[in-house]
């Protein structure tokens, strides 16, 4: 029966709300760690606590930091109610709320089209506009163009539009997707991911590393396909937690360890760390992600891990 | 003219000089990787002495593990008091790209300063004040290990019930202090600390600041990531009087940028282009009445975030001094009438006394 929904969640397993059942049905055949349930009641109480709070016309976070929080509710982590964010109506290209919604589309495109020799990056916001819409949320529509790496800003850009749904709800609700670029129907997968699959597929593959890339912003050329793999896996992640108020890159791949390879995909290990530009908060997650040139990245597992390396000793 | 003179009669002095030193340039100190604390305080030093008519060192103020925080002092010396400009570096102790910029902006200053007219006449009716590493004990705790790296605020112990270290320099400044973009929380990243100017980072350039308010002409601070030139000020609901001459300094000085390396940096406040922020460095430089005020975020713009691989220091350097210098050159040439005669003047005598010099040696 389990792997029934197992293989039934993983053929869905690119939408990132299916990632979380994943993860809990993962988590089921073991009884669910009591911290996680004292955290999600904690959090939730606050939450409910801090909308009763009276808010001043620009109120500042009281919250517990992102990092040691946890996957709460980002809405309210960093309250802001700018001006751009109320009108409806065109948005200033170069502005922030642009540029937030054409992050998320960034990440939806990589959960879909990401590889180890593809990760999609933003080159430039063209035309944004915006309209709250009836269900309560907020709709941006998104005119840009991205380019690939590893090619860069040397290879082509693909031009892209995109409609970006926030919903503005109590409980974060992961933002909804709708994305079209030129000619994504005719990516086809690498002959260097076709390469790098072959090499890696093979039984006795057991690549593991720490800090990708290093402090000094330095990585292997052997270990770059592993670190596009994480930023398209990661993308999951961003995707599933951003908001109007946040804006989400990978920092690091602190850890990277191989799994034995299951149903010919690769299967990898990662533990990410997650930038957030609003609340500057470095944000760390576990993750199992698999990969073949055929079926893309799947999330299969993943895992908030609180991080606070600024405390001098635990929270509680 | 009589600058004009001066400033040829100091060329040929070190014209002259450098023959007799054979041209004894520091070629040791690698520019395009990322320097420790000790190595940087070292440079500083080397810097002082080979360039004892120019640079001299400055120590304003203490962090609170005890360190000294130390300027360069830049420019041609002179019995009245100069107007200056103001450029700190490492406020965020994780963007480690902003000290390898005030070291690179040192290094060309210093480098072309002789020959370069229009650095000669910067150093002339200038002075510049470069804090290469502000933070520190945050600097020196993000070189400690690999958890340590990703390390933004001071290294301040919490107050009261606070378990976490660190108040968030950035937002630690008397200028809308608390109002906005900031977390009450002592453990957040954006933790403005207890009170206004609870540390001494902050204190130190505050006092600096305030004491050379009426010689600076302009503050820059150095920051990543993000490919931003950001203006004041960090609330939305409040304008710079200049704002539209600031706008157009920065637009200018993307364009420059744009035109070393072909990248993009966005213009505009911090709540137009990043976001909503209070107790900013910047903003209280233009507070307290320094009418140039910018924050660079240089690269990247989200790839490689704060792990600037080395093998780009050298381009982001490059682009950011076109950036820094566009600016620079604007407020100077405003200030400073008739420098666009005297520059021409210097160059055809310059010319001269080196035709005459390369006759006169041999």
């Amino acid at each position: 029966m389990q792997s029934v929904i197992r293989t039934h969640l993983e053929s869905v397993s690119s939408h990132s709300c299916y990632a979380t059942e994943l993860s809990f049905i993962n988590s089921s055949t073991r009884r669910r760690s009591p911290p996680e349930w004292i955290m999600k009641t904690f959090c939730s109480v606050w939450l409910l606590l801090s909308l009763v709070e009276l808010r001043p016309a620009l109120p500042v976070s009281q919250e517990t930091p992102l990092a040691c929080r946890g996957p709460a509710d980002p809405a309210l982590q960093q309250p802001e109610t700018p001006e751009e964010m109320d009108t409806t109506g065109d948005l200033e290209p170069t502005h922030y709320p642009a540029r937030r919604a054409a992050t998320v589309a960034l990440h939806y495109l990589n959960t879909r089209h990401g590889s180890p020799y593809r990760v999609f990056g933003l080159q430039q916001v063209h035309k944004a506009s915006a309209e709250d819409v009836a269900a309560g949320g907020r709709k941006y529509s998104l005119d840009f163009s991205v380019t690939t790496s590893p090619s860069g800003s040397a290879g082509p850009a693909l031009r892209c539009s995109a409609e970006v749904l926030f919903p503005r709800t109590e409980q974060h609700t992961p933002p909804d997707v709708q994305l079209n670029c030129e000619a994504l129907q005719q990516l086809n997968s690498t002959a260097e991911d076709e390469a790098f699959y072959q090499k890696y597929i093979t039984p006795d593959s057991a690549v593991s590393a720490q800090y990708l890339p290093d402090s000094y912003g330095n990585m292997s050329e052997d270990m770059q396909p592993f670190w596009r793999l994480a930023r398209v896996a990661a993308s999951f992640i961003m995707l599933r937690e951003s908001s109007e108020n946040t804006e989400f890159n990978m920092a690091q791949v602190a850890s990277i360890t191989q799994q034995e390879s299951s149903e010919k995909q690769l299967m990898l290990d990662y533990v990410v760390l997650l930038h957030d530009l609003p609340s500057q908060e470095i944000i760390q997650w576990k993750l199992l992600a698999s990969w073949s040139p055929d079926s893309g990245v799947r999330v299969l597992q993943m895992e908030w891990q609180p991080r606070c390396p600024h405390a001098t000793k635990p929270p509680n | 003219m009589k600058g004009s003179v001066m400033s040829v009669l100091v060329v040929l002095a070190l014209v002259a000089q450098d023959r007799v030193a054979c041209g004894l340039e520091d070629k040791s100190y690698d520019y395009t990787k990322y320097h420790t604390m000790d190595e940087i305080s070292a440079w500083m030093s080397q810097m002082e002495r080979e360039n004892p008519d120019v640079a001299s060192s400055m120590i304003y103020g203490r962090t609170y593990e005890n360190r000294n925080i130390t300027l360069l002092k830049i420019g041609f010396t002179s019995a009245t008091p100069k107007k200056a400009v103001w450029m700190d570096c490492g406020i965020h102790a994780r963007e480690w790209i902003a000290p390898a910029f005030c070291q690179h902006f040192v290094k060309e200053i210093l480098g072309s300063y002789q020959t370069d007219p229009k650095v000669n006449m910067l150093f002339k009716n200038l002075d510049f004040y470069i804090t290469p590493v502000l933070n520190m004990d945050g600097y020196i705790y993000s070189w400690k290990d690999n958890t340590t790296r990703l390390w933004r605020k001071s290294r301040s112990p919490g107050t009261g019930n606070c378990t976490c270290f660190g108040t968030d320099l950035n937002r630690n400044f008397y200028a809308n202090w608390g109002m906005v973009g900031i977390s009450r929380n002592c453990c957040s990243e954006i933790y403005n600390g207890p009170t206004p100017l609870s540390e001494t980072e902050a204190q130190a350039v505050t006092d600096f600041l305030g004491a050379h308010q009426n010689q600076l002409l302009c503050y820059l601070t150095i920051h990543s990531y993000g490919q931003l030139i950001l203006v004041p000020y960090g609330h939305p609901n409040i304008s710079a009087p200049n704002y539209n001459e600031l706008m157009e300094v920065g637009l200018a000085a993307a364009n420059a940028i744009k035109a070393v390396h072909g990248k993009s940096y966005k213009v505009g406040t911090s709540p137009d282009v990043l976001y909503a922020n209070s107790g900013s460095s910047r903003d209280f430089a233009r507070l307290i009445g320094i009418p140039y005020s910018f924050t660079f975020e240089l690269r990247d713009e989200g790839d490689y975030g704060f792990l600037l691989p080395e093998d780009q220091i050298q381009p982001t350097c490059e682009e950011a001094y076109q950036g820094a210098m566009s600016i620079i050159n604007y407020i100077h040439d405003k200030n400073f009438r008739g420098s666009a005669i005297t520059v021409t003047a210097t160059l055809w005598t310059t010319l001269v006394a080196s035709w005459i010099s390369s006759a006169n040696v041999f």
